[in-house]
């Protein structure tokens, strides 16, 4: 599909619909929304090529709210719809939306298939470990023995930890950002959509009503520099309020060393590699050590055919090998006798 | 050599062990009956075990033709020839053989181990030595060994020799009705092209089968059916499934539109899958999805991308797929859900044939859910009504639920096929792009049929929003209104309920105007009731046959047929469903048929029924 040049480039304000918005004053749903408004603007995105998909949830009233092609579709399948629109469409710009109970519970098997399949979209999913529409359950990715309404006595799930599940499917692209760094989350933002394939961006997002904090330490200015890592590809992982604190690998083990104490130095450090998958699948269970920082970045990317590349190039073989088909010989068929 | 007695029709049940080769076998007879010109159906009946034991009740395997010189609407009731390959298909189809009819027994599969499989007591003889076969025409073959003396002087192994076995079988049969052997051994070079040696073992063997019949005159003549009156033209043979596919690619051609074809494997309807993974070179794009949901959900993507979309699959998807039918009803996109309909509920009887997912198709969604139901009435019917099915879907913007079954899918018949020019087209109209500042676009402003316009993500000018909750009139935002949503349900039915003004009427199909008795069926039962009712009908009786297409909506004039009958009988492979419908749309009191075995109705059932209710008059 060709497309004409766009003469006038659209502001972030021109993705922005009539509609109301309607989440809760304070939610962390408000910064993802206008990051993304402003990546579209900063991408120099044609409303008219760009189509948002969401499940059910919260986040997943984001397509109301873009001035783009949208489609609010059921609970857990956004994952189909999009598969099926790129196999109709491969050249449109798709940004999928989801949370963490659309996406890794009713949807999880969805979250699994595109991820592996690799489709070329940018999935968002926003993670706030609670389950907000329907006011308060613990979610798929809520902490053990969490206390929410349908657990006074706390919760026996055990917690997914989404960048795993994410890297055990196979995706080409696993990220992680946080709605209270729109800095973060805009370059992120930025290099989902330069990746060519399913595109896994985790955000954090607070719930403010009924999970109100659950990353402050991640997010917040007093704790975020000791507990926040950001990964660089090519960088040494260091963290810190003054970038004093490197993480090692010792073995398989990751281990936190202080720069300052003269005992390591940068060299020492493990540099992170985005093409590694086994160095990613270490990073992404750093949540899961005690006293680890939390990686935030790109955890892994690497090139990979999208499905709709293989699809339709598979369609040109057949054609180029059989020919394009026949209607009349097709329905003829091999074997045919006359009565007169 | 004997006399050469001639039929007018015959039913034949090839039956065997899954590796004997009765679907081949069978398939092949069929093809060489066509090609002589006589009229035909076929019914294959497998285990529902891909490789159930060997010599077991449970891996018995049967193809069931019914050929003849007179239009043959039924794979036919009872059999008047049993090829039987061991003791466990002649004990499970013994049943049906007609008094007197024919047995071709194979009695290398009758030995001890064989009966003992078959489940015949213990130290019982074999059935083709004591007094069990009496009254029956029965021939005893030692297939296995003449089979393998004739291959003595071949390299082939002995399970490669044993493989030839249906060809003997099939030999003989060709030399019991005066059939020539060429169609067959095209086939055969052709399908062992690159293996010469099996190629040779197995035109050696069909040829033994025949000369056998011939030299040994073990049948005392031969057997002719002469060719049926069909109308002029040249034919093929088609399954329901390979029809159904046939009729979808022909709908994407005939519509412009590349095919879309979102499944997940489910016994009866994956040959559908199979047969459109072959036409890629027709633009056609299958996706096995992850799950039912999925499949549906991925169609539904596709068809808001401008494809022609289609899923399918049989009861328990059909239920998996509830929900994102609904939001298709909700979206109002062109779509086509197939279901090849099974012996339910649950996993029921996956391989038997059932006609119990009406209701579950008419009503099965949450909330107020209309749309479009059309059925399939026989092999041949399933590309016609796959093509109406796409033309009501694209025309309509609307989801449409397409029935077939396990009868219908696996099912063949001869087709006289049209040409692709001689069909009419499909006219899919798109929203057009909007440059500059006119009025804003609203996706769901309908014309007189209430109709909105299909607009594609990449149109220019036309960027809007769809989705599951209830929507405002005309802008399609998000409502939560008490007015619109009442005014929306309603006019939702009101679609689809129009749709009734763009379908043709409902013709009888035979019989009187007005009558004793209205023969009301739909789907599958047509060939059963056809076959029964133009009896009847050639003996004087008052009985008329219509057989409905179009199940939601009704054609427009069904209440005024239905007006011109004493009574009405609906019979159905299922407890009642079409039956509640009719009922609740004409408050008519209607007769009920219902046979729920997993089989087809016989015509011997039909009739008798038939002649009860017009007894009662």
């Amino acid at each position: 599909m060709t497309k004409p040049l766009t003469i006038n480039p659209l502001k972030a304000k021109d993705f922005a619909t009539d509609q109301d918005v309607r989440w809760c004053p304070g939610c962390g749903d408000y910064s993802i929304l206008k990051q993304v408004q402003s990546v579209f603007a900063e991408l120099g995105l044609d409303k008219d090529e760009v189509v948002v998909i969401s499940g059910i949830g919260c986040s997943s009233r984001f397509p109301y709210y873009t001035e783009t092609y949208g489609m609010h579709s059921i609970h857990g399948r956004a994952p189909a719809f999009v598969s099926g629109l790129k196999m109709a469409n491969p050249d449109l710009d798709v940004w999928m939306v989801t949370g963490d109970g659309d996406g890794l519970a009713i949807g999880g098997n969805h979250m699994m298939h595109i991820l592996r399949r690799n489709f070329n979209v940018n999935i968002m999913l926003f993670n706030n470990q609670i389950y907000g529409l329907t006011k308060g359950q613990y979610s798929p990715t809520s902490e053990e023995y969490k206390k929410t309404k349908s657990s006074p006595y706390g919760s026996l799930d055990h917690p997914i930890n989404p960048i795993a599940f994410a890297l055990g499917c196979d995706a080409s692209y696993v990220a992680r950002s946080m709605d209270r760094d729109p800095k973060h989350l805009k370059a992120m933002l930025h290099r989902s959509h330069k990746h060519k394939g399913a595109a896994f961006l985790e955000i954090y997002q607070n719930c403010n009503i009924f999970n109100d904090g659950a990353f402050f330490e991640f997010t917040d200015k007093a704790t975020k520099a000791d507990r926040a890592l950001f990964v660089e590809h090519g960088q040494p992982l260091i963290f810190g309020k003054d970038q004093e604190m490197g993480i090692r690998l010792n073995g398989l083990q990751p281990e936190i060393v202080n720069l300052k104490h003269g005992l390591f130095t940068e060299d020492d450090l493990w540099i992170h590699d985005e093409r590694d998958i086994h160095k990613a699948n270490i990073l992404a269970r750093f949540s899961e050590i005690s006293g680890l920082p939390r990686p935030f970045g790109v955890i892994y990317a690497i090139d990979r055919p999208t499905y709709e590349e293989v699809a339709f190039a598979q369609l040109d073989d057949v054609k180029s090998v059989k020919g394009e088909g026949n209607l009349d010989q097709l329905l003829a068929g091999n074997m045919n006798w006359e009565i007169k | 050599m004997g006399v050469t007695t001639i039929k007018e029709e015959i039913t034949i049940k090839f039956a065997g062990d899954s590796g004997d080769g009765m679907q081949l076998t069978g398939t092949l007879f069929t093809e060489n009956t066509a090609i002589k010109g006589m009229d035909l159906a076929t019914f294959p009946d497998f285990p529902a075990e891909i490789r159930a034991p060997i010599g077991t009740l449970a891996g018995v395997s049967g193809f069931q033709l019914h050929f003849g010189s007179r239009i043959i609407y039924t794979p036919g009731d009872d059999y008047d020839v049993l090829v039987a390959m061991n003791a466990a298909a002649l004990k499970t189809n013994l049943g049906r053989l007609k008094k007197g009819g024919t047995i071709i027994a194979n009695t290398d599969g009758f030995d001890k181990k064989n009966l003992r499989l078959a489940k015949f007591e213990d130290g019982a003889q074999s059935p083709l030595e004591d007094d069990t076969l009496e009254g029956y025409d029965v021939f005893k073959i030692d297939i296995t060994k003449l089979t393998r003396a004739c291959l003595v002087d071949t390299s082939l192994g002995t399970k490669e020799k044993d493989r030839c076995k249906n060809m003997f079988v099939l030999g003989f049969l060709y030399w019991r009705y005066s059939r020539d052997l060429d169609p067959t051994i095209q086939y055969l070079k052709t399908k062992f092209k690159s293996k010469p040696e099996i190629l040779k073992a197995n035109i050696m063997v069909l040829k033994a089968g025949y000369h056998y019949g011939e030299t040994t005159e073990t049948f005392s003549n031969q057997v002719e059916v002469k060719s049926a009156p069909l109308a002029k033209g040249v034919y093929r043979s088609i399954m329901g499934n390979q029809a159904l596919v046939l009729g979808l690619v022909t709908a994407a051609q005939k519509s412009g539109l590349p095919l879309f074809y979102g499944s997940y494997p489910i016994t009866p309807a994956s040959d559908i899958l199979h047969g459109l993974a072959r036409h890629k070179n027709f633009n056609v794009k299958t996706y096995q999805a992850e799950d039912e949901i999925a499949a549906v959900c991925a169609a539904i993507g596709a068809a808001y991308g401008g494809n022609l979309a289609v899923t399918g699959t049989s009861g328990p998807g059909l239920a998996l797929k509830g929900e994102g039918i609904g939001l298709a009803v909700m979206l109002e996109l062109p779509l086509v859900i197939v279901d090849v309909q099974r012996g339910g509920p649950s996993t029921g009887l996956p391989t038997k044939t059932e006609q119990s997912d009406l209701l579950q198709a008419v009503y099965g969604r949450n909330g107020e859910c209309p749309l479009p139901v059309i059925s399939i009435s026989s092999p041949v019917d399933a590309f016609y009504t796959a093509i109406e099915a796409c033309r009501i879907a694209v025309e309509h913007m609307v989801p449409v639920i397409l029935l077939s079954d396990g009868y219908i899918a696996n099912g063949s018949e001869p087709w006289k096929f049209p040409k692709a020019a001689d069909l009419p087209a499909i006219e899919a109209k798109f929203a057009k792009e909007r440059t500059g500042n006119g009025e804003h676009f609203l996706p769901y402003r309908r014309d007189e049929r209430h109709v909105r316009e299909w607009a594609l993500p990449g149109t220019r000018g036309l960027a809007h929003r769809i989705g599951g909750l209830e929507k405002e009139a005309e802008t399609g935002e998000v409502s939560y209104d008490p007015p619109n949503h009442e005014y929306m349900v309603k006019i939702r039915e009101a679609k689809v309920a129009r749709i009734a003004e763009h379908i043709p009427e409902q013709k009888i199909l035979n019989g009187p105007e007005e009558g004793d008795l209205l023969v009301l069926g739909w789907g599958s039962t047509c060939g059963v009731i056809e076959s029964v009712t133009r009896d009847l009908v050639s003996h004087g009786h008052k009985v008329a046959h219509v057989q409905l297409r179009y199940i939601n909506p009704f054609p427009r004039n069904l209440g005024d047929i239905l007006n011109n009958f004493k009574k009405i009988l609906i019979p159905e492979i299922n407890n009642g469903q079409l039956s509640k419908v009719i009922k609740s749309t004409y408050l008519k009191p209607v007769e009920q048929y219902n046979k729920i075995q997993g089989i087809p109705i016989t015509k011997a059932e039909l009739k008798a029924q038939i002649l009860q209710v017009l007894k009662a008059n």
